[in-house]
């Protein structure tokens, strides 16, 4: 077996090896157990004061959205302000221009909603200030999208009727607990590895050969930390985690990729630890395993193996296809990075996806179609939760049961609202990518796309699937940064951030106040292998049902083109 | 929902403080305090002048250095970038083709199927500072020609340049240009 092989496998099974046992401390810390940084709680103590917080004060769920919403809007003021006057504020030393209104719109919106689309260069779009406020948004974002999925977890598990604890108290704990304490770790070691934590301009110098050049630098490393970590993807340099200076070597490639998808897997774990949860907990990983891995196999198969057309030319494939890709990671591990961050909402990319094989680049749209294997850190078990309500309401009506799940009936009411949350994804993305293709034909409004023929409606339906799953990678061939692209995907990123997350809490907090039914023979288990597999289905049929015929016209078409 | 503002105005303030001030910051001075390099990139210098940075590709097009790989970017260290010619695209055969002649030309007998791919496909990030070892080797017959060494010699240097895979066995082996052709320049 081949290094890059090994490569691949040794970084998966790191993965889940490490998510475990922070699965087990995230569930300490949310449910007020003993853990090793306890002797942070009196700065913690200290903050809650300082904002008139009782931590301990329990907050109905439409409270609890006040709170998440109020903080979004104070955060998205900041950074349409810092955004567009970057070019006259301080720390600024390479004299970058300020963001024109669409596109401080699109970009701040981009980091709160934890997309992190970026229609801007790192490198000439954004100022050393702004960077570090897009740090504050990732580090905010991805507290947000954790704080929702606990308190859908502790709505899922408590046994006191409508207790769902504090969405401050959980942000916070998010933020002092795992964010931060990882984001240390991380950054201290890709700073020893070379990524550079400066606060000096671009360096000038001349190269071997003679030529002048400039060279980007930064403080690279305490964003690259919690980019990864938050499932939030935006990078500091353009060319993203392939930068060799945001990402060096194969071991920092692996701690990066390790990265992107350990918190999701933790919450997962980490339900099992709240009671009574350990076979759902259980049911959900394995479900999420088994998409990631169908996903993932295809492809790092296509990348491995080369591109037809050039090997048909006369052209070695022997490294597979390395358009777009760096040599320090090969082909293989680009494509594991290129499935991790799509299935994920994390959209981080260490090589370009736009160069990918079509169908390599189709289990990169459908991880973000569905949006919930593993997920975005805390939203992506929100949406899963929807395809859990779905699915317990299908197979209720299979087997004339009344539905329920975890003892809590599920009525017209939920299932209105997990209706509209499911469809709202492939309805925001196929109908955004048609108005995108309508105006790319009808009003010649070209030097859109890079590519033509299917990879050019690829790139639009990819950008879409990207802004939608909150995702943030792209088929970077396309020109977005126009005000069509970043009003649209702005738009696009609002309505898909808050609408899933205020469904599911939404339903959890219904549910919360529900009596619990106590289970009995006729009770449908919702933690058994037979209902991992209608979840599956659940999910299959929606996300194939509706994005199969783009996606035909996109990469499949191109697939069958060339390897014809 | 006023309530809400004005503690989310609060908890805005003091996440600003923590995350965006002091988290950096003590990054920062770690990396400034034990870092080598001091958190600043790894600087290549060459007779008292900075030539680089270890981990940033440059353009090499000399035949007396060993060539890099192909950028859309030309190598501007100042904006990153990738093709992002699709699989399909014409113009993807078209620059790798003409990339396959470039080099077939400098490297006379090297047949176009041993050209190793990431010699004609263009970066990720248009500034890899690396290519694979066989990439170099196929180099070797070139600059020993041009520099009048015993291409054993070079081959020798070329394996003491390779980074093998991670831990042995991880991922692929690597060989940084820009270090190669400072080795490469020293030998004289």
């Amino acid at each position: 077996m081949n290094t890059e092989m090994i490569g691949i496998m040794v970084i998966v099974g790191l993965t889940f090896a490490m998510a475990l046992p922070l699965g087990k401390y995230i569930a300490k810390v949310y449910l007020g157990q003993p853990t090793f940084l306890d002797f942070l709680s009196p700065i913690e103590n200290c903050f809650y004061k300082i904002c008139g917080i009782h931590p301990n004060r329990e907050m109905d769920w439409k409270s609890q959205l006040r709170a998440f919403l109020g903080l979004n809007l104070i955060w998205f003021l900041l950074g349409m302000g810092v955004l567009m006057l970057q070019g006259s504020l301080f720390l600024n030393p390479d004299h970058n221009p300020s963001m024109s209104p669409d596109l401080a719109f699109n970009t701040a919106v981009s980091f709160i909603s934890n997309t992190n689309l970026q229609h801007y260069s790192g490198e000439s779009g954004a100022s050393y200030l702004s960077q570090l406020v897009l740090v504050f948004f990732q580090f905010v974002s991805a507290a947000c999208g954790i704080a929702a999925c606990v308190l859908v977890f502790q709505a899922m598990t408590t046994r006191v009727a409508g207790k769902l604890g504090n969405f401050y108290r959980y942000f916070m704990l998010t933020i002092t607990r795992i964010l931060l304490p990882l984001s240390i770790v991380l950054a201290l070691i890709l700073s020893f590895r070379g990524v550079p934590m400066t606060f000096r301009g671009k360096q000038t110098l001349i190269t071997l050969q003679g030529d002048t050049t400039r060279v980007s630098r930064g403080p690279a490393a305490a964003m690259i930390a919690i980019q990864q970590l938050g499932t939030n993807g935006g990078g500091f340099y353009g060319a993203n985690a392939a930068h060799p200076l945001e990402n060096p070597d194969y071991l920092t490639n692996a701690l990066e990729c390790i990265s992107i998808l350990l918190i999701p897997v933790a919450l997962i774990f980490a339900l099992g630890f709240f009671p009574d949860a350990k076979g759902l907990s259980r049911m959900i990983f394995f479900v999420m395993l088994a998409g990631f891995l169908i996903l993932a196999v295809p492809a790092i198969y296509f990348e491995l193996h080369g591109n037809p057309a050039l090997t048909h030319s006369g052209i070695s494939p022997g490294q597979g296809n390395m358009e777009g890709k760096e040599v320090r990671f090969g082909a293989g591990a680009s494509a594991l990075w290129g499935v991790m961050t799509t299935v994920t909402s994390n959209g981080s990319v260490n090589s370009m996806h736009d160069s990918f094989m079509p169908l390599s680049g189709m289990t990169e749209m459908m991880g973000m179609m569905v949006n919930c294997f593993f997920g975005g850190v805390g939203v992506g078990f929100l949406n899963f939760y929807i395809y859990m309500i779905i699915a317990v309401f299908i197979s209720g009506l299979m087997v004339g049961r009344t539905p329920e799940l975890v003892g809590k009936k599920i009525e017209a009411r939920e299932m209105k609202i997990a209706s509209i949350i499911a469809l709202l994804h492939p309805f925001l993305i196929l109908c955004a990518a048609a108005l995108a293709v309508h105006a790319d034909l009808s009003r010649h409004i070209t030097g859109w796309l890079t590519n033509p023929g299917y990879h050019g409606f690829s790139e639009m339906l990819y950008e879409y699937s990207s802004a939608s799953a909150n995702n943030g990678s792209e088929f970077g061939g396309i020109n977005a940064n126009t005000p069509f692209w970043n009003i649209s995907d702005g738009m696009v990123m609002i309505f898909s951030r808050y609408l899933p997350i205020i469904g599911p809490v939404a339903i959890a907090g219904l549910l919360a106040g529900k009596k619990r039914v106590p289970e009995s023979a006729g009770t449908l288990r919702t933690d058994s292998g037979t209902f991992g597999l209608m979840v599956l289905a659940v999910i299959v049929i929606i996300a194939a049902l509706s994005f199969f015929p783009a996606l035909s016209l996109g990469p499949v078409a191109e697939h069958f083109t060339l390897y014809r | 929902m006023k309530s809400h503002l004005w503690t989310g105005l609060k908890l805005t303030f003091i996440m600003v403080a923590v995350t965006m001030v002091a988290y950096p910051l003590f990054i920062r001075a770690v990396a400034a305090l034990a870092v080598p390099g001091h958190g600043n990139g790894q600087e290549v210098w060459k007779d008292g002048r900075l030539v680089g940075f270890r981990q940033v590709g440059q353009s090499f097009t000399w035949d007396r250095y060993f060539t890099g790989r192909p950028s859309a970017v030309n190598y501007n260290a100042a904006g990153s970038g990738a093709s992002n010619l699709g699989p399909l695209n014409p113009d993807l055969l078209r620059a790798v083709l003409q990339r396959a002649d470039t080099l077939m030309a400098h490297n006379p007998g090297l047949p176009l199927s041993g050209i190793p791919a990431d010699l004609l496909t263009a970066s990720g990030s248009g500034l890899d500072p690396d290519i694979s070892p066989q990439a170099a080797l196929v180099q070797v017959p070139r600059i020993a020609r041009v520099r009048n060494l015993p291409p054993s010699v070079l081959a020798g240097l070329v394996n003491r340049c390779t980074t093998p895979p991670l831990a042995g066995c991880l991922g692929p082996a690597t060989v940084n240009v820009l270090e190669l052709n400072l080795m490469l320049d020293r030998m004289k």
